[in-house]
């Protein structure tokens, strides 16, 4: 039954896609919705069929098997264990809410039978990516996602920035995609198999733990996560991915796919528990990445932007829980992160649709009368994100992150984490008054029209509201015995006071926040007006300049080199062989000049030469 | 006798086709559209009907033989013989010529008869390349498809800008494949004498020649006169040159032909007669080969990127994709080398779809540069979604049968040459910037003119459709095509790699 | 056989000869091409005769016989090509009439 369910679960925006894709424009606006909306509200709905039959034991089904060389046989199969449903509640649920909010932000637009093909495609490859048993298959979705990502981002294809910023992600995950390809090649030589059961059953058995293989195994799958989950180095795509319609963002790059990174890391978890020294690494660079967007959101003037980086730093506080090998509070993060930033999502794209599709923090402003339901989101959003003590989702989960980081004994994750949880509260304590206090920057948001539907727009945003709050948390079932025991499972000391300091931290960051944007924003606007704080500023707003360093570091001389190649010097090399031709028979055509007395010239010459020769050779002769 | 037939069809087709013109323009385009669907329904009968299964020991390798003297002074015959991989590339032949037909439907107005014959004629040399199993009729068969290839270029092509004119390409073309070709012809009058020395026996027999007992240093020089005969057609770098012009002058159906099959020849051709006849000097070359098929994959996207003319950059994009091929089939191991062949149908669905897509915007809006290109999304219908996808075939999107291809050389290729597959991997990432690319600059961004174009009609979109649907099967059911080959790729595997245990031994014997 | 030694004969056949291409090769004029040739037809012929006189046979003096009708038929065919230049070109310049890109 299980299975069925969720092959069933599978199919449904399958179908749908390849309905809508060659449909050409025959449908019209309302059957696109439709179908679009429709296939992943079924779809939802047998994910709950499935989640209803689940026994507890995972289940596996094997469809075909798509290639069969040797030892190479992946198969198209689907194993349902825990984390997958867990996964596929998240995207067949929440993607049905944030469908249904679709309907409401894209009537009118052009084009909406191309996006709901995607959007569902999108749905179908992410739900490959959680089910599959193997990793050539996972790779399959991996690959699906970032090419409707690409889609998706580039939707709006008329002003050439935003398909640049679709290029731009699908280039940079693409790098990291060829790390995982190549982690992918190394398991299958060292292995022998691709099928995740079989690997995380044999990998302790070929490897040592901390060997150099299993080390370098689990590097190149970190590259591929990173690169899908935007953390550093590979992160500066996300940010621009913004350039898409807002339900793309909070689907793709907030609730699902950047979220992919975590679930590969914990689906693996037995290979990178063989090489603590990379796992460390996980957990390091998810530190670095949490600061550093959490900084650059600070400075962000587009209020997608600031959500885009505030993702990037969530994300980061998932790798640091992965990095301490607690992956069950991972991805119950990365649960309550879906609700609450795909609400975040929603409300902001709610107030752009009602602002005119303005989005600059400064032109908006005194919007909280005239747009209250998406006021409420984005005040049950900010406080989930925000880790508002017991009320909030995001609490549970971040106080379960920062819990094990210390049970773990890694402080310097641990002080990454909370510093975090203080640059969380100044940037969505500013969001909020950028967008809804103060006075209007424009004359959009002096006359917004909010959105009215009780249906597809306030529906999504109340559901998500409530799923941000503490009942989100409660919903998470726990991964318990998928994975080994987290390091804080054991000791529960302390566990109190690191809840008071976590609960100090975030009223230290509101606390800032409200001084800083309330009683002294005068003194602010003068400080980042001019001098080191104005180069503070440029700094944090281009997030520490990575863009510029992968341009000149990267880009440029890729173009260079493109450039300098374009004449294709190889191929002139060859035509050398014509030139010499050429030069040969310019030289000889000089002979043929028709003039008799030359060739007679010519002919005694040869003649005495012949002469001579015999001549010669006849002396010699005798 | 159905394998000559296989040749003949096309061939008398062809003559049918040149006469056919005097009733009506549309009489050769019927014909020749039919002759080559019958070619495409005798392989498929033959594939449906044959037996795939690894031969035993005292049984023909073949699935057909037909053999006949021609020459018996110097031992010519005429022997055709079919196999897995020969099947499936004259099927593949069949298909892509009855498209190549379909799409200069309207393309071609002037001397349809002609066109046709010589199209027919192409078919005729290349399924005659994959059966012939007697190297002198496979030389001739090799030189047979370039004379016609060499008039569809020259005189349906296009005529790019000043100096780049289509007879100029043709001729460059013809050159390049005529000073190849007799180089191989030198290496097999060369083989056939040694053999004929140490035997007393004159012959150009396959099957004799492949226990041709060649003294090493000779040997080497004749495995590298195959070797560059078919680097030239596959093309590899260093003797790319004419693909690009013969890509960006010839007309449409020249150019699915030229990616689609004719550089499948060469693979073919390394893989029959290169690989297996010198198999301890092709195991010594490897390494140089491998080398080779790294600077194709990235040499042909790093100019890929830089190219303006739509054709020319799908030209750098094959040479890019035929140095995995490269790699694949020196790489010895039979994952890789069914890679291969799986590459190289991808290949030809794809670079052929992109190439009709191509030709449709030419139709259209009559350029090829894509400078005059741009916001083609919002102006066409449903053909920017047609490129999308043979663009995400191109840069390996799985679930398209050339991930699959590249993935099975990748993963076959790992074990003996880690170094290789690591390089070869980050052409995943050009392949991507080279696709994305051309996605950009023709079909998002701003408008470059006004007014809205038409969209596919039947005969386009029914192509695109069939093209379409083999890729994702291909993709993600490749497992009949893989059954084909096998029992060919194994025994050349186990000759490969046999070969590199005698040198071990050898080694260690001294 | 008395009077003239070979030697001198073939000395004689050999300046002629030597005139002639020396004609040949430097003037440009058709008519003197023309006579060039004539002239070395005839230093063969000249050589042939002294050489069938000295020896005794007259292979040499049927030799001569196909020299002279050779050139005959060679003055007459260059005379009239000579005629035709003319009339084409107004000259007989050699070099003129050269179309060859060389």
């Amino acid at each position: 039954m299980m299975t069925v369910a969720t092959v069933l679960s599978c199919l449904l925006p399958l179908a749908s896609t390849l309905a809508l894709a060659f449909s050409g424009e025959r449908l019209g606006p309302r059957a696109s919705t439709l179908i679009g909306v429709g296939s992943v509200g079924l779809a939802a709905l047998a994910t709950a069929w499935a989640l209803l039959a689940y026994s507890g034991a995972s289940q596996s089904v094997t469809l075909w098997t798509w290639v069969s060389v040797g030892d190479f046989q992946p198969t198209i199969g689907l194993t349902v264990d825990r984390l997958s449903l867990v996964m596929m509640g998240i995207i067949t649920g929440v993607g049905f809410l944030i469908h249904l909010f679709a309907a409401w932000y894209m009537a009118g637009e052009a084009g909406i039978t191309r996006f709901y093909a995607w959007m569902n495609l999108f749905v179908f490859s992410m739900l490959i990516l959680v089910l599959a048993d193997n990793l050539l298959l996972l790779f399959l979705g991996w690959e699906g996602v970032g090419l409707c990502s690409y889609g998706l981002i580039g939707y709006y294809y008329q002003d050439e920035a935003n398909n640049w910023a679709a290029f731009k992600a699908f280039i940079v995950t693409r790098i990291g995609d060829v790390f995982l390809a190549l982690g992918m090649f190394l398991i299958f030589v060292e292995i022998g198999s691709l099928d995740i059961g079989q690997v995380l059953d044999q990998a302790p058995r070929v490897w040592a733990e901390g060997s150099a293989t299993a080390n370098i195994a689990a590097l190149l799958i970190l590259g591929g996560a990173l690169g899908k989950s935007a953390q550093v180095p590979l992160h500066t795509w996300l940010p621009d991915a913004m350039a898409g319609p807002t339900p793309v963002s909070a689907l793709i790059h907030a609730a699902t796919m950047v979220t992919a990174g975590v679930y590969l890391i914990a689906r693996l978890n037995g290979l990178f528990l063989l090489a603590p020294d990379v796992l460390l690494l996980v957990g390091v660079i998810g530190a670095v990445s949490l600061l550093l967007a959490g900084f650059a959101a600070l400075a962000q003037t587009d209020i997608k932007r600031v959500l885009a980086y505030s993702t990037m730093s969530q994300i980061g506080y998932m790798f640091v829980a992965l990095g301490v090998g607690a992956f069950d509070a991972a991805i119950f993060h990365l649960t309550t992160h879906a609700f609450f930033k795909a609400l975040l999502f929603l409300s902001a794209g709610s107030v752009i649709i009602s602002c005119h599709h303005e989005q600059e923090m400064g032109k908006l402003g005194g919007l909280w009368r005239q747009l209250p339901v998406a006021y409420a989101g984005f005040l049950v959003g900010g406080a989930a994100l925000v880790a508002l003590p017991l009320v909030s989702a995001g609490f549970f989960s971040k106080d379960e992150i920062l819990w094990q980081t210390m049970a773990a004994d890694r402080a310097g994750l641990l002080i990454a984490g909370l510093l975090g949880a203080v640059l969380t509260g100044l940037y969505t304590v500013r969001l909020i008054l950028g967008i809804f206090h103060g006075e209007p920057g424009s004359h959009h948001a002096r006359h917004p029209e909010p959105g009215k539907n009780l249906f597809t727009h306030h529906l999504p945003l109340i559901v998500l509201a409530v799923l941000s709050t503490f009942l989100g948390a409660w919903l998470y079932p726990g991964l318990g015995e998928l994975f080994p025991a987290a390091p804080g499972e054991a000791a529960d000391t302390g566990h109190t006071l690191l809840q008071v300091l976590a609960t100090g931290a975030v009223i230290a960051g509101l606390a800032l926040a409200g001084w800083l944007f309330l009683m002294r924003r005068q003194w602010l606007h003068s400080v980042v007006e001019k001098g080191a704080g104005a180069r503070c500023w440029t700094l944090l707003n281009r997030a520490w300049g990575f863009d510029a360093l992968f341009k000149w570091g990267l880009v440029r001389p890729w173009q260079w080199l493109v450039h300098g190649l374009r004449c294709d010097f190889i191929n002139r090399g060859m035509n050398l062989l014509a030139l010499i031709a050429r030069v040969g028979n310019a030289g000889l055509v000089r002979t043929q000049n028709g003039r008799v007395r030359t060739y007679a010239c010519v002919m005694v010459l040869g003649v005495t030469v012949i002469l001579i020769s015999l001549v010669l050779t006849r002396g010699g002769g005798t | 006798m159905i394998l000559l037939w296989l040749i003949l069809i096309p061939f008398f087709g062809g003559l049918l086709c040149w006469q056919a013109e005097r009733w009506g323009q549309q009489a050769p385009r019927w014909i020749a559209l039919g002759t080559m669907l019958l070619v495409l329904a005798a392989s498929l009968v033959l594939w449906i009907g044959g037996d795939f299964s690894p031969p035993g020991v005292s049984e023909s390798p073949w699935l057909l033989e037909w053999r006949v003297p021609w020459i018996p002074r110097f031992g010519i015959e005429i022997h055709l013989a079919m196999d897995g991989l020969s099947l499936i590339l004259v099927a593949l032949a069949g298909l892509l010529g009855a498209l190549a037909v379909l799409c200069s439907w309207n393309e071609i107005v002037e001397r349809v008869g002609f066109f046709h014959l010589n199209l027919l004629f192409i078919m005729s040399g290349v399924v005659g390349v994959f059966l012939a199993l007697d190297l002198f009729l496979f030389f001739l068969f090799w030189e047979a498809m370039l004379v016609p290839m060499y008039f569809l270029i020259a005189l349906w092509g296009h005529s790019g800008s000043p100096g780049q004119t289509r007879i100029r390409a043709a001729t460059r073309f013809f050159i390049y494949t005529q000073a190849s070709g007799l180089l191989m012809l030198v290496a097999i009058l060369a083989l056939v004498f040694v053999n004929y020395s140490n035997t007393g026996v004159m012959t150009f027999s396959y099957n004799a020649l492949l226990n041709a007992n060649v003294p090493d240093g000779l040997a080497f020089w004749l495995m590298l006169g195959f070797f560059i005969a078919f680097a030239v057609k596959l093309p590899v770098v260093p003797f790319h040159g004419w693909l690009p012009d013969a890509h960006a002058q010839a007309p449409t159906a020249g150019s699915v032909d030229l990616a689609g099959i004719l550089l499948k020849t060469a693979a073919y051709g390394i893989l029959r007669f290169a690989i297996p006849l010198f198999p301890e000097q092709s195991q010594a070359f490897a390494p140089v080969a491998m080398t080779l098929g790294l600077v194709g994959i990235f040499y042909g996207a790093i100019l890929a990127c830089g190219q303006q003319d739509i054709k020319r950059l799908i030209a750098y994009t094959s040479i890019s994709h035929m140095g995995f091929v490269l790699i694949a089939l020196y790489a010895g191991s039979e994952l890789a080398m069914q890679g291969a062949i799986v590459i190289m149908v991808a290949h030809a669905f794809s670079s052929a779809g992109l190439f009709i897509l191509s030709g449709q915007l030419y139709e259209r809006i009559k350029t090829r540069d894509m400078r005059l290109m741009g916001g083609l999304w919002g102006r066409i219908p449903t053909l920017p979604g047609l490129t999308l996808f043979f663009v995400a075939a191109s840069l390996g999107m799985p679930a398209t049968a050339n991930f699959i291809g590249e993935f099975m050389v990748l993963f076959g290729t790992f074990d003996n040459a880690p170094e290789v597959v690591i390089i070869a991997s980050a052409g995943l990432v050009l392949a991507a910037i080279y696709s994305l690319l051309m996605m950009q600059r023709v079909h998002f961004g701003g408008e470059y003119s006004q007014g809205r174009l038409a969209g596919p009609d039947a005969r386009e979109y029914a192509m695109m459709l069939l093209l379409i649907g083999l890729t994702l099967a291909v993709g993600l059911y490749p497992q009949p095509l893989l059954d084909t080959t096998a029992s060919m790729v194994q025994p050349v595997v186990a000759l490969f790699t046999d070969s590199a245990g005698l040198a071990a031994q050898a080694e260690e014997v001294e | 056989m008395n009077g003239v030694p070979m030697e001198h004969g073939l000395v004689l056949a050999a300046t002629l000869f030597s005139l002639g291409l020396a004609g040949l090769m430097l003037r440009r004029s058709m008519l003197f091409v023309l006579m060039s040739l004539e002239i070395m037809l005839n230093a063969a012929g000249l050589a042939f005769i002294v050489g069938s006189t000295a020896w005794n046979q007259p292979d040499g003096q049927a030799m001569f016989l196909l020299v002279i009708t050779l050139a005959a038929a060679e003055a007459s065919v260059g005379l009239a090509l000579m005629i035709q230049l003319y009339q084409r070109f107004h000259s007989i310049k050699l070099d003129n009439v050269s179309r060859m890109r060389g």
